[in-house]
């Protein structure tokens, strides 16, 4: 039986307050929950292992940043950079999310309830066994995907506050030369970033996007089969090489 | 310029400035107190080189008054802006604007404020309408009395800034005591332009005011063309151009809102493209027109005259603005944790899309 650490962060400078978690963890906790969070940054910074946050109120930027390991629930919004640079681990937001989330994110699974920022994914990457993953329940904003060179997104577009807005933005996957973004329903041709394309899914794929949908459902109480049972577009760059011959040889 | 050897104990918190606004929209008055604390949570947007607020409703009393906030370098500077202000105006009362000791504020300037009406017979701009000659004094002030400068120029409203925390200059400043039915409130971190009390914002000009995160890289262009059109630039910092190009498009020019909004943050032309015969024609021509008046570069600005509140960010999202609603009160920030502080419980709560302007008005 693991142990439990509750904190009220209510005044607490956000130094401060990682200091106290740093303490709970070295004394063996392997829950710590959190209440009256305001927008103290960098919660979970590189903690490694098998531990357990659950946060109330609002976490300030950078969220998550290189931790290896941990599991973080928000119960409400998450600001901007969450999960920058993560290693492993999972953040659920039940909620929605800024920008930037999943900043050249290299391992782990961020999962949104609602709407996520823009830039969101920027410069993901996978190596090895690594192959990081985020699926958000909302809509995005532009450049979603911008310079992935690994893992994938799926977005679902269904839990949003901006009903007018097209499910993603404009200039989706920009610069990506790895990885894979999955989007349930369509997306205009020209919101599409150069050098990537639709693609027909494989069976891999369907299996790959049925079990994270699931998860995704499980976490937020939702019907997976009603989620599932749509068509999803897939993006991908041609090659993986897109800026090759952008500029000229040296020899 | 490189790293100091010992950069891994760099202790700097790296940051962006920190904006924060709040309208009601029945003109129920709210205290400087929620602003305050909501820049307080925002602390570490900025670095201590420039904070301010701007407060709408409340000066009651001397409604139909122009209300000049002044900061002065000494004595003679205020008595020479004095000497000019009373040129053009009559002043209904000259009185230091409130201020308490505060160990964080060291070596503020003389600030005072004037209650003014343009005078009968006026010295010179004669055939200016009252709002334009109200302009031109402040110009002719700004740049020719040295160590004067107006800082807030209009009705029923005033801005208060200066180089310190926000929550310091709040302090300084006594923001405490006053009511408003609209705030704004800004944490600065100067990057490119001085850290000095007049390059703190909010930056005003008549009714308006504005709070901005980021950096106008256009300042050069803006600048110019602002000067072609009698307003002239002392401040020395780029968001100055805005409160100019608002009064100039907006109330001059007879722009909306949202027509100036989309001169600021224009769309893109593969999206005027693809857009209805009519807008697109509405588009191409502000862009034509208005070319010298764009805000290039990242910024999400708050945008206040006495009737409204308008939150804008750049067309590609550099900078973050959540907009939150409550009952008659809206509320736009650079933190949703700002937001939650001063109030736990939203209706309603978004991230708006890039150039896509949340104009909240106040019910007539």
């Amino acid at each position: 039986m693991g142990k439990k650490v509750e904190i009220d962060a209510a005044g607490v400078y956000y130094r401060q307050l990682n200091e106290q978690i740093h303490t709970a963890l070295e004394n063996g906790a392997d829950t710590v929950e959190i209440f009256n969070i305001r927008g103290q940054r960098y919660i979970g910074n590189a903690v490694e292992g098998d531990v357990r946050f659950i946060l109330h109120g609002v976490p300030g930027q950078d969220l998550g940043a290189f931790m290896r390991g941990p599991a973080i629930r928000v119960e409400g919004n998450a600001q901007d950079g969450v999960g920058n640079t993560m290693d492993d681990g999972t953040i659920v937001i039940n909620g929605m999310a800024g920008d930037v989330l999943g900043y050249a994110m290299r391992g782990g699974r961020i999962l949104v309830r609602s709407d996520v920022g823009y830039r969101v994914g920027i410069h993901m990457k996978a190596y090895m066994d690594k192959s990081p993953v985020i699926v958000a329940g909302g809509k995005a904003g532009d450049f979603l995907g911008e310079y992935m060179a690994g893992g994938a997104i799926i977005l679902l577009g269904m839990d949003t506050s901006k009903p007018e807005a097209p499910i993603t933005g404009r200039s989706l996957g920009t610069g990506m030369h790895g990885g894979v973004i999955y989007i349930r329903g369509t997306v205009p041709r020209y919101q599409l970033g150069p050098g990537l394309h639709f693609e027909p899914l494989t069976p891999e794929d369907t299996a790959f996007i049925t079990k994270h949908v699931r998860d995704f459902c499980t976490e937020f109480g939702m019907d997976a089969a009603m989620v599932l049972d749509a068509d999803f577009a897939k993006v991908k760059p041609f090659s993986h090489r897109p800026y090759g011959n952008m500029y000229v040889g040296t020899n | 310029m490189k790293a100091p050897d010992t950069f891994w104990q760099f202790d700097k918190d790296i940051s962006g400035c920190g904006v924060f606004g709040v309208i009601d929209r029945k003109k129920n008055l709210i205290s400087g107190s929620m602003p305050i604390s909501a820049m307080c949570t925002m602390h570490d947007r900025g670095n201590g080189l420039g904070g301010g607020f701007a407060a709408y409703g409340i000066y009651p009393h001397h409604a139909d008054k122009y209300a000049f906030h002044l900061m002065c370098d000494d004595q003679t500077s205020l008595d020479k802006a004095e000497k000019v202000i009373k040129e053009f105006f009559d002043i209904a009362e000259s009185q230091p604007i409130p201020t308490r000791k505060t160990p964080a504020i060291k070596n503020p300037p003389i600030v005072w404020r004037f209650f003014v009406t343009p005078r009968q017979v006026r010295p010179r701009w004669e055939h200016l309408d009252e709002a334009d000659y109200v302009v031109s004094v402040v110009m002719h002030i700004n740049k020719t009395v040295a160590g004067a400068f107006v800082f807030s120029s209009g009705k029923n409203m005033g801005a208060f800034k200066g180089v310190g925390f926000p929550e310091d200059i709040a302090d300084f400043f006594r923001l405490d005591e006053y009511n408003a039915y609209i705030w704004t409130g800004h944490n600065r971190f100067p990057t490119n332009t001085p850290g000095w009390w007049g390059g703190a914002h909010p930056f005003t000009i008549l009714d308006w005011a504005i709070v901005h995160n980021g950096e106008i890289s256009s300042y050069g262009i803006n600048k110019r063309y602002l000067c072609q059109h009698d307003y002239e630039c002392t401040l020395m910092t780029d968001t100055e151009v805005v409160a100019y190009l608002l009064d100039l498009l907006i109330r001059k020019h007879g722009l909306s809102k949202r027509m100036a909004s989309r001169v600021f943050a224009p769309p893109f032309w593969d999206e005027i493209d693809r857009m209805p015969e009519d807008e697109r024609r509405a588009c191409e021509a502000l862009r034509m027109v208005y070319g010298s008046a764009m805000l290039n570069g990242p910024f999400a600005i708050l945008v206040t005259d006495g009737k409204s509140m308008m939150g804008l960010n750049d067309r590609v999202k550099l900078r973050p603005l959540i907009v939150a609603e409550k009952d008659d009160m809206v509320f736009m920030s650079s933190e949703e944790s700002s937001i939650r502080e001063v109030c736990p419980e939203l209706d309603r709560v978004w991230a708006p899309k890039a150039g896509e302007p949340v104009i909240v008005e106040v019910e007539a």
